[in-house]
Parts: structure tokens; sequence; C-alpha cells
């Protein structure tokens, strides 16, 4: 199987197996025992800490452990709401975040919030000028780094200046940008940074929530004084250490994988262009992760598709699945602007450390083939 | 037999997991799939309809068991236009549709049967209780299934003739029991699974409810005058879709004799009522027929008839007329001839072919020559519509 859907999930790294299994294998102590062998436990927690706070130009103390994406993106957004409750009820994101914010956002909007919505422009782009236009009463703003669907960059530095500014908190779902693309929090200027291990080698249920000195933070899970009192529950160490050690791996490789996942994107987007001419690169006029193509064919909708690329041995995802597993216009494209019966045709390709150029001109003729034959279904039903 | 590519088609029921699962079983290389149809997500419906996520999470979990890969497809827009809409538009024509039979020619037996190429696949299945042989000469013949109790050949008679010879049905010469054992046998949860009596995207069976609620549909839901064959009215009628053909129950008219609905017309908004005897045609013209034979059959051909899924066929002749109708001569009359519902033409137990009945044909008998049991007799419209697919 040629497995091009890296963004949904990568392969864990031989490092972090290696850290996981000997966490499960050598530091059974809980972490917060007061004995040495919780001590032991403690500070290879700690270790992982300053590995990740590394990856993310954070200090180790702005790193909160989670459990992923989905958690980071509520406890940031909903934690950073109530702490500015005193000055307002309402609360921005753009129209292309993750269903994870969108879920955290309903979460506020039941407890009585406002939610306003920052529009994308047709390259997959939030317009920074858009922060102006929102109410007085607006206390934070998430915009995500990288689109998971497109791979488009956001102008979050900008973003985030004008947000601050105004005196808005920043929350930024970095999940697809960590460990693909350099990621400086201070840069950026984000009040919360989410990342999640498996999207870079790391295992799955393991992710960090990354809260600027400065901002406040209210935590979801209480009752215990882990992770200094900002997310209770004994830690999940095996997953902890093994993000740590995928975070490391991914820093260390990232400026050279970075390269390389560019040149493959050119192969795979040209060698796409020679052989389907009429196929549409979403968001291929704005920056973009390294390592993501979003493309239509016109008239092989993505549910043929994918079962024809299953066949011949290729895993790719679709636009975007809805809880049936079938294939629906994707929200991101159509806050775009992409007309239904292309966003329809939306197939994401995603490359990971793995990848080689043989491989990607494999996906090229498979593309091809497949696409012969989800035309003819297409036709057919007509 | 060699190990084959085989496109599973997987409701989320017992019947179609258990085809699947058997062929897996026996080595074949199977795909299941799943047509998305209607309402997932935001269904009123109740969650044992076969259109709803659990559905496909039935089927997914049959895949996972058996260990094929399992496929979600989106068939939504097809479902509307090709099953959905004329459902609606043959009760605003005053007509008793059979959505099962468009969705096997449109959707299964259709779209399913197109996507086989994209997987390389040889066979289609699907878990009907039916039988496809092929004869001597070489053309593919569609049979009942051994269980009589179970046979769905009615419902699978407009499947187009080309698709025929490319699918399978594993479970044409098991019985229900059997099937259900195999289930067990195999661990699927489905294995004891109540069986739907519904259509599936109307579980409650309200279908008046269904199309004025979920659809907005407006026509046929005016109320209109009962009248007798001579016209004179009656009574009220509540709207022509809440009326099917032979319907006794619900009227609400007084008379000295049990009333039966005769006919609904549709442009005068009125039901014609009438007494048992009326009901009874010698005759009936269909709408272009579907064949399941390589060339429709000879002019004056026999076949055994029947005109609604539980009705024991009938002999009778069958006259070619223009534009591929049939026009169906019974030896015996019979009651409650109803638009919409299919005639599906037997030769023993093999299907000749079928077509959506037009009308019934001048003749009726009128002074009651033949009375048969009135269990033959549809109670309710929804009796009718639902006769399981």
């Amino acid at each position: 199987m040629i497995y091009f859907d890296h963004n949904a999930s990568t392969p864990v790294r031989p490092e972090a197996a290696a850290a996981l299994q000997a966490a499960l294998a050598g530091l059974h102590a809980n972490p917060s025992s007061a004995h040495r062998e919780g001590q032991r436990a403690r500070a290879a927690i700690e270790r992982a800490r300053e590995q990740v706070g590394a990856l993310v130009g954070a200090r180790p103390d702005e790193v909160v452990f989670t459990s992923g994406g989905t958690e980071g993106d509520h406890v940031a957004l909903i934690g950073a709401a109530w702490a500015a409750e005193p000055r307002g009820r309402r609360i921005a994101i753009s129209a292309l975040e993750h269903h994870a914010i969108h879920g955290a956002a309903a979460v506020l909007e039941r407890l009585g919030w406002a939610v306003e919505h920052l529009p994308a422009d047709a390259d997959g782009r939030i317009d920074p000028a858009a922060i102006e236009s929102l109410p007085t009463d607006t206390t934070v703003v998430a915009v995500m780094l990288a689109n998971n669907e497109t791979g488009v960059i956001q102008p979050l530095a900008e973003i985030a200046r004008r947000a601050t500014a105004r005196g808005l908190r920043v929350v930024c779902d970095a999940v697809q940008a960590a460990g693909k693309i350099p990621v400086r929090r201070e840069t950026l200027d984000a009040d919360y940074l989410v990342i999640s291990g498996h999207k870079f080698g790391g295992p799955k249920g393991a992710g960090a929530l990354i809260v600027g000195a400065a901002a406040p933070l209210e935590p979801l899970f209480r009752g215990s004084a882990q992770e200094r009192g900002r997310r209770g529950g004994t830690e999940n160490l095996p997953g902890i250490v093994a993000l740590g050690a995928a975070a490391a791996a991914a820093a260390r490789d990232l400026e050279a994988e970075h390269q390389r996942l560019l040149e493959l994107r050119a192969r795979l987007e040209s060698g796409v262009r020679a052989a389907l001419p009429d196929a549409v690169v979403h968001g291929a006029a704005a920056p973009r992760l390294p390592n993501t193509v979003n493309l239509s064919i016109p008239g092989a909708r993505s549910d043929h598709m994918l079962m024809a690329l299953d066949a011949r041995g290729v895993a790719v995802s679709a636009g975007a699945a809805c809880a049936s597993g079938a294939v629906e216009p994707s929200p991101v494209l159509s806050a775009m602007g992409v007309p239904r019966e292309l966003a329809v045709c939306a197939l994401r390709l995603s490359m990971g450390r793995d990848t080689t150029a043989a491989e990607v001109d494999a996906v090229v003729e498979a593309l091809t083939a497949a696409a012969t034959m989800a035309r003819a279904v297409t036709a057919g039903a007509r | 037999m060699s190990a084959r590519t085989v496109l599973a088609a997987m409701s989320g029921g017992v019947d179609s997991a258990v085809a699947a699962a058997l062929l897996a079983e026996r080595g074949d290389r199977v795909t299941g799939v799943t047509l998305k149809l209607w309402c997932y997500g935001q269904s009123p419906l109740s969650p044992r309809a076969c259109c709803t996520l659990d559905a496909i999470e039935d089927a997914r979990a049959v895949a996972r068991r058996m260990g094929f890969p399992h496929f979600v497809v989106e068939a939504e827009e097809i479902f509307r236009a090709r099953v959905l809409q004329p459902f609606l538009d043959d009760y605003a024509g005053g007509r008793t549709p059979y959505p099962c039979a468009l969705c096997n020619q449109h959707l299964k037996f259709g779209d399913l049967v197109a996507r086989m190429e994209l997987i390389g696949a040889e066979r289609l299945a699907t878990g009907h209780y039916a039988r496809v042989g092929r004869l001597a000469d070489g053309s593919v013949a569609l049979r009942r299934a051994a269980d009589p109790t179970k046979d769905q050949s009615y419902a699978l008679a407009l499947v187009p003739y080309a698709a025929l010879g490319r699918v399978e049905f594993p479970l044409g010469a098991l019985t229900k029991h059997e099937v259900r054992a195999h289930g067990e046998r195999l661990g699927l949860t489905v294995w004891d699974k109540p069986e739907s009596q519904d259509l599936c995207f109307v579980p409650d069976r309200d279908y008046a409810g269904f199309m004025e609620r979920n659809l907005g549909e407006t026509r046929g839901t005016g109320a209109g005058d009962f009248v007798d064959a001579q016209g004179r009215r009656l009574g009220r009628h509540r709207g022509i879709i809440h009326y099917t053909v032979g319907q006794r129950r619900g009227l609400g008219l007084a008379a000295a004799t049990p009333l039966y609905v005769l006919a609904i017309d549709a442009v005068a908004n009125a039901v014609v009522v009438g007494p048992r005897a009326a009901l009874e045609s010698e005759a009936l013209l269909t709408a272009p027929a579907n064949w399941l034979l390589p060339a429709p059959p000879a002019d004056g051909a026999r076949a055994s008839v029947r005109i609604r899924y539980h009705h024991a066929a009938a002999p009778a002749r069958l006259a070619l007329r223009e534009g591929g109708r049939v026009e169906v001569r019974f030896e015996q009359p019979q009651a409650a001839v109803t638009p919409g519902q299919l005639a599906v033409f037997y030769d023993g137990d093999r299907v000749l072919g079928g077509a959506a009945i037009e009308r019934p044909l001048a003749g009726t008998t009128g002074a009651g020559r033949t009375t048969r049991a009135a269990a033959v007799v549809p109670a309710s419209r929804a009796a009718v519509v639902a006769a399981a697919s």
C-alpha cells in the first residue's frame, strides 16, 4: 500500500517507539509520587516538555500536555473565553478551522457566547483585515496555522498582531503545521498553540497545548494539580515521553525534510498536471505545507476515486468525511468558494517521511487510471 | 470455484451481511459497500431504519469481522432523482408506488454495477432472496428463491437484463432461519437484528406524514370527495395520498355493504368507492416493460402474473402493445389491480420481466362473478407500499 494520508496520521518515528517501550518497561511510578521512582518518572516528563517546547519555540513551562488536538483546541478556546468573560461573551473563529475548534465553539455557544466567523479567500487564506471588523466585545480569535485539507499556511503573525493590538487572545491550532514547517510561538504571537503528536511521528493520544506566559488559562480537567494545575489527571507518561522523542526527531529533521517534501510535491503536481491537465489544485496560489496537495479531477467524484485508488493500493483522503464515512463537499473548500461539482471531487494527498519519488510517480499513474474509471461511473449515471 | 473479486452491497441488515460474509468465507475478494441514500445525521426517524448511521456502522462491523474492506458510497442525489421523486409523483398522481423496485433498478443494480469497474469486480452480490442461473442457450435467468416465504424476485423485476449476468445472490437457496444461523456461526453482531418490514426511508409507515413533514409535499394532500362509480358524492376524504385501490378500512363511510376504494382520480381529487365485486379486473395495461430475457416474448405468450408483492401469481396471456407496454389478460378476474404497483411475469419459477401497472382495463366484471378471499385485498396503503424489498 502506498500511504498518502500522512495528514490523517503518520507512522510513529523509531525514536518515539523506542522511548514509548522504554517508558512502559521502566517507568511505572506515578510522576506525582514523592519517592525516587516517582521523581524518575517526573524527570522523563520534564525532559519531554523541553523537547516539545524546543519544536515550537516555547519555554518548557509553557507546555501543557494533553491527549491531542481536540483537547488542546477545547481547553484553549473555552479556557481563554472563560478567562476573558468579564470583557464579553463573543469569540471569533476562521471559516477554515478544524472540527475540533468548531466543536469547542459550539460548547461556548451553548453557554451563551456568540460566535463570529472570519471568511476565507479563494486561495484558502484568512484576510488579517477581517480582525478589524469584529464587534468590540469579541475576546478570543481562533485561526489555524496550516489547514489540514489544503495545507494552506495562514498569515498568522499578521492576524495575531492585529488581534493583540485590539486586546484579543489568539488561539492557534498548529496541529498540521508542527513538525512540517518551522513554528515559533513567540514570532507568531499566538497566546495558545495546539499540537498533536501523531501528526509528526508521535503516538496517538498525546499532544500539547502551549500557553504563552502572559496568557490566562482556565483548566477543563480539575481536581488534581498535574501540569501545574492546568490539566488534572495522571499524566500519559509513555505517550508524553514518546511525544518528546518525536518532537526532538522532527526538529532535527525539519529543514531537510521540508526541502525533500517540497521537491516531491512539485513532482506530484507537475505529474498530475501533465497526465490530467484539467485537474485543479486547491490553494495552489498560497504558501502551503510541503507535504500536502488537495486536488479535484473534474468528473471524478471522491468516493469513486477512493475505492478505485484503494483497489490499486493507494491510500488517500477525500475532501472531508461526514459521520457516516460518505463523502460530502468539504466546508473548507466551500468557504473558499470552490463550486460544489468540483468540491465533491476533492482528494487530499499528504506525504510523509517514508514517501519516495517512485511512490509519487506510481500515485500519478494510479490517479490517472482511477480517474478514467471514476469519470465513466459519473457519465453512466447521467 | 476460484476466488473472484466481488462488490457486495450491504444495507446493514442481516441478509446482505450474511451474503457478503459467505462469499468472504469461501475465499472471494470481497469489497463491501453501503449506499448512503437518505437522512443520515439529521434523521428524526427510528434508529432501526436501514438508512441511518447505525446501519452503516453495522455493515462496517461485519466487514471488520470478516476482514474485508468496506466503503460508504454517496448515492443521495440519484436516490432522490430516481426513487424519491417518482415515489412522490406517483402518490400525487393517485398511484401506489413500489419504490423498492426502482431502488433495485437504479441504485443496487444500476449505480453499483457501474461502480464494479472501480475495483475491478467480476460479480456484484446482494442479500436478496432470489436465484440467478445460466440456461443451456447461454442466457441468464432470474428465478424465485428456494424459500417461497422469503422470495424477493418480485422486487427485482426491473433490474436491467445486462446487469443480471454479473449478479450473485448467495442467499437464494437458503431459508431465513439458515441465514441467521450462518450469521451467528460467523459471529456477526447483526445475526439476530429484527427484520424491517418498512420502507427504509419511512420506518414508521406514515407515508403521508413523511411526505408532508419531511418533503413539504402539498400535492394530493387536500380533502376531496368520495364518489361512487356513477359519480355520486358519498362523503369527504382526507387527501388522495391516504388511499390505495382495494382499501376498505379507514374510509369512514357508512353503507349497507362494505365499500372499497376502486380508483383514485387525481385530476378530480376524487376517491372512487364501490362494492367488493367492482374491484375485479380481467385485464390491465402496463408501462413499458423490462424483460429479463434476451428478447421480449412472443405476442400472446402465457405467463403467471403477480400484481403486488403478496399476490399469488395468476395465469394470464401477455399481449405486446406500442411503446413496449404489455396488456395482461387474466384467465380469472383479479381483485384490486393497483396503478403504480408492478405486474411481474413468471414462467414457473423464472421471472420473464415486469412493469409498473398503468391502469386496469375495462371489462371489470361488476356482477361479482368471482369472489375471492378478502385477504388478497390490501387493508391499507402502507401494507402495499412497504412490502419488503
